[in-house]
């Protein structure tokens, strides 16, 4: 359980996920970075080169911090200390709980996602240079992909998880493991 | 009778029919062979740089081998319009000299800096003829970063050759002239002309050159140059013709001699010299061009003395008698053969190191010429290849111990094999063979793959365009025994002489963009925020960016007529190949093509009332079209303060 608490902890270290745009005139993808608590160029420039794209369809700049990243990482340090009182008083049942809250807070976490994503391919400038309409006259959005890939215009925009969030599925993946592993072990106590 | 001789000739008939179907089908095979070598499917990169001189262009192209293809032109001594080379404010310092500015220049010989005999790839030098420079390229930015003028010469063509670990690059006067210059006639050129042969040192970590000393020799013409390297490491070998030293129909008068010289100097020695003090401190006057990549603008520095050596100074300068006229001097990887390449003999004449050393340690003289030693002839020589061609030029190496030669007059190059001195190999060249290049093949080790010939005459190989037509290069592939020829293509200018590189040596130090923060020019403008105008009397300053797709400011008015307005331009991109350029009606240079991060400046000085565009020259983006401004020019005695705008705000 004490592994989990740690493998999670790696989320301050690297980024939770990723955003890649590849293009014909792109052959070295250029993409966002998504941290607890910023969003960063993928390589050096990236998110004004992205920007600079998106300005001709209206979309906003896209801001290294939203108002998500003031709590974010205090709710993960909440868990972490969670996690690590649960560990030493050891009581497995709760180890469950934690895993349980930390699938709920990660599915809030990708709706929340969702969202910024939807704002972000919806909310164009009235003056944008270039505005592209569907077959019924409606203007089509540019909401990037929660997960996966999905062809916008001229790019490939591919939506990944990133290590930090590889750390945190295995952290969460290890609590369950340290509950089985738990149980096993009073099932030989009874013995 | 007759049955037997009629079958017997039609037996032969179809025999020739049958072989000739033969022979058609095979070159087919081969044909396709040849194209594979050379093709780089789309996409691919090309194994290796070829950076070849543009001659009376001025200029140094970038070609790749194996497919012939031309990516760069690089402005050296000639003004370049496109890239604003020579035109803008920045790079017009590249071209001064100590005769003024001068727009144009004679490129001929480009080498690549080396580092234990091996070429590197960190720059290359090459040499101006007409008023004698040497011009530093950064293989970074592939840009013309430093000129240095030579002083006391005249058509410096034995240039630009490095020394084994780039210490020295040197620059050599084919056309002696009166030393110091003087009010003398013509013919008193006899012990009066002099040749300045010059050594230039390279630092070791930026490159920069600095003229170190020149030795004053006798009035010859001095041909070309290379280094020793190996054993014969310390020492540089040039070529020189009109022995005779005449001054007129020199076609006639300086082919007279049976014998000329390769003067063979010892700049360890000059070193020695010059730090014990025994040199004289001349005055003089040149200049030296810098142009900083941080601040992206050049300085022109005049320089004002010189140091010079007495060549009869004991161990500095030897001279090695060669047949006749020599034109190329070359040395061989190991440093111990000195070919020199006699375009007048029907011999080519090889000396040894070896045998130099042995014949000026038991000062085996056969006379002196000005005070410097003459060796024996028939001691010094390694051997000699006995009627290889006709007219040899340069010799160029492969590192497995054959030599190539090229043969202007019987329009071929040789292949001969060092210690043997037999041919192996001779091919035709298409036409006329200036010099050779093989990568690497002038120095301790060759990329023994390639031979580039590169030509005088191409008359029928191309689409015909007029009189003036191309001149070509012919690309043989020398991995095998015998040569193949792979590919004939044309070249900008007259190439001279080339020099080749692998592309890994080169292309992962080439950068992509400036970086905005490290920009230290005196007008940048690091955001649109920063933009504005600014009048000082009647100069005007004007700070402006560029970005997909607007100038910041974009519409600028109270400029008067007579005004001297510098547009101060700043590309705020920083995202690889994303160039913008500017020009504005009326003004009277070229445009500006500004990279990612850099800062460019022009000069407009209106002479008409009136509103007047400018606009973006590069395409740069899909709304390229709309990346325009405007200014407006009022009569000179207007009141009109100055005000500038984008998006009217």
């Amino acid at each position: 359980m004490l592994t989990a608490v740690l493998f999670i902890s790696g989320i301050f270290l690297f980024p939770m996920w990723q955003i890649t745009l590849g293009a014909p005139q792109y052959p070295e993808p250029i993409g966002m970075s998504i941290w607890i608590d910023k969003i960063a160029d993928m390589n050096p420039n990236d998110l004004k080169n992205i920007n600079l794209m998106n300005h001709y369809i209206g979309m906003q700049e896209i801001p290294e911090h939203i108002k998500e990243f003031d709590f974010f990482p205090y709710i993960v340090q909440i868990m972490i200390a969670f996690g690590f009182v649960i560990a030493f008083i050891g009581r497995p049942k709760l180890y469950l709980v934690w895993f349980g809250t930390m699938c709920v807070l990660g599915v809030l976490g990708m709706y929340d996602f969702w969202l910024w994503e939807y704002n972000y391919g919806h909310d164009l400038s009235d003056m944008a240079a270039i505005k592209f309409t569907d077959e019924f006259g409606e203007p089509i959005a540019y909401q990037p992909p929660l997960i996966g890939r999905k062809v916008i215009l001229n790019f490939v925009a591919t939506s990944l998880p990133s290590t930090g969030a590889y750390l945190l599925f295995t952290g969460m993946f290890l609590s369950v493991v340290a509950f089985y592993k738990s149980t096993k072990e009073k099932a030989w106590k009874s013995i | 009778m007759k049955l037997v001789k009629l079958s017997l000739s039609l037996f032969i008939a179809t025999l020739m029919v049958s072989c000739g179907g033969n022979t058609t089908g095979q070159s087919g095979a081969l044909k396709s062979n040849v194209a594979e070598k050379v093709y780089v499917a789309p996409g691919e990169h090309d194994e290796f740089y070829a950076f070849i001189s543009g001659g009376f262009s001025g200029q140094l192209a970038v070609y790749g081998l194996p497919s012939g293809r031309l990516f760069k032109v690089i402005p050296v001594f000639s003004q370049d319009p496109e890239k604003a080379y020579g035109y803008n404010e920045e790079t017009k310092p590249m071209l001064n000299t100590s005769h003024g500015f001068v727009p144009w220049g004679d490129a001929h010989h480009p080498d690549i800096s080396q580092t234990n005999g091996v070429i590197d790839g960190r720059w290359c030098f090459i040499n101006e003829n007409n008023t004698p420079r040497i011009a530093k390229i950064d293989l970074t930015t592939f840009e013309t970063t430093e000129i240095i003028e030579i002083p006391n010469s005249a058509g410096n063509h034995s240039s630009s050759f490095v020394t084994e670990n780039s210490e020295y690059v040197v620059a050599g006067t084919r056309f002696s002239v009166p030393y110091p210059q003087q009010d003398i006639p013509i013919k008193d050129y006899k012990g009066n002309f002099k040749g300045a042969l010059s050594f230039i040192s390279i630092d070791q970590e930026h490159g920069n050159m600095d003229l170190a000393f020149q030795i004053m020799m006798p009035g010859f013409n001095y041909d070309l140059a290379h280094p020793g390297r190996g054993k014969s490491h310390g020492w540089f070998f040039f070529s020189t013709y009109n022995t005779e030293e005449s001054n007129t129909l020199m076609e006639v008068n300086a082919s007279q001699n049976d014998k000329d010289f390769i003067a063979a100097i010892n700049w360890k020695k000059a070193e020695e010299y010059i730090k014990a003090g025994q040199y004289t401190l001349a005055p003089t006057n040149y200049a030296h061009n810098v142009y900083d990549e941080s601040t992206h603008m050049a300085t022109s520095t005049m320089k004002k003395e010189v140091k010079i050596l007495d060549p009869a100074l004991p161990g500095l300068v030897y001279f090695l008698p060669t047949p006749k006229s020599p034109h190329g001097c070359d040395v061989d990887p190991s440093g111990e053969y000195i070919v020199g390449n006699g375009k007048l003999s029907a011999n080519l004449t090889v000396h040894s190191f070896t045998k130099m050393l042995t014949a000026i340690e038991n000062k085996d003289f056969d006379g002196e010429a000005y005070g410097i030693p003459i060796l024996n002839y028939d001691n010094i020589v390694a051997g000699i290849v006995k009627q290889p061609g006709l007219g040899p030029l340069h010799t160029e190496f492969d590192g497995k111990g054959n030599a190539y030669t090229s043969f202007f007059i019987s329009s071929e190059v040789v292949k001969w094999k060092l210690g043997t001195w037999e041919v192996l190999d001779r091919k035709p060249t298409y036409y006329s063979v200036g010099h050779i290049m093989i990568p690497g093949g002038n120095s301790a080790k060759p990329f023994g793959k390639y031979a580039l010939a590169m030509n005088k005459i191409t008359k029928d190989r191309y689409l015909a365009t007029g009189p003036e037509v191309t001149q070509s290069a012919q690309l043989f592939d020398i991995s095998g025994d015998k040569m193949e020829l792979l590919l004939d293509f044309p070249t900008i200018g007259e190439p001279h002489y080339a020099a080749g590189c692998p592309a890994s040596l080169i292309e992962p130090n080439s950068r992509k963009i400036y970086k905005l923060e490290e920009n230290e020019h005196p007008y940048a403008t690091k955001t649109e925020r920063d933009a504005k105008v600014v009048r000082d009397g009647n100069i005007v300053h004007i700070y402006m960016t560029m970005i997909r797709s607007h100038f910041a400011p974009d519409n600028i008015e109270g400029v008067k007529v007579g005004d001297k307005v510098y547009f101060h331009v700043t590309n705020l991109e920083q995202d690889y190949d994303v160039p913008h350029g500017v020009s504005m009606i009326g003004a009277n240079t070229s445009e500006l093509l500004i990279m990612p991060g850099q800062t460019e400046t022009f000069l407009w000085e209106p002479k008409q009332i009136g509103v007047w565009p400018f606009y973006c020259t590069d395409f740069c983006s899909a709304l390229h079209q709309e990346m325009q401004g405007y200014i407006r020019v009022s009569p000179k005695d207007s009141k009109l303060e100055l005000s500038w705008s984008l998006d009217d705000e």
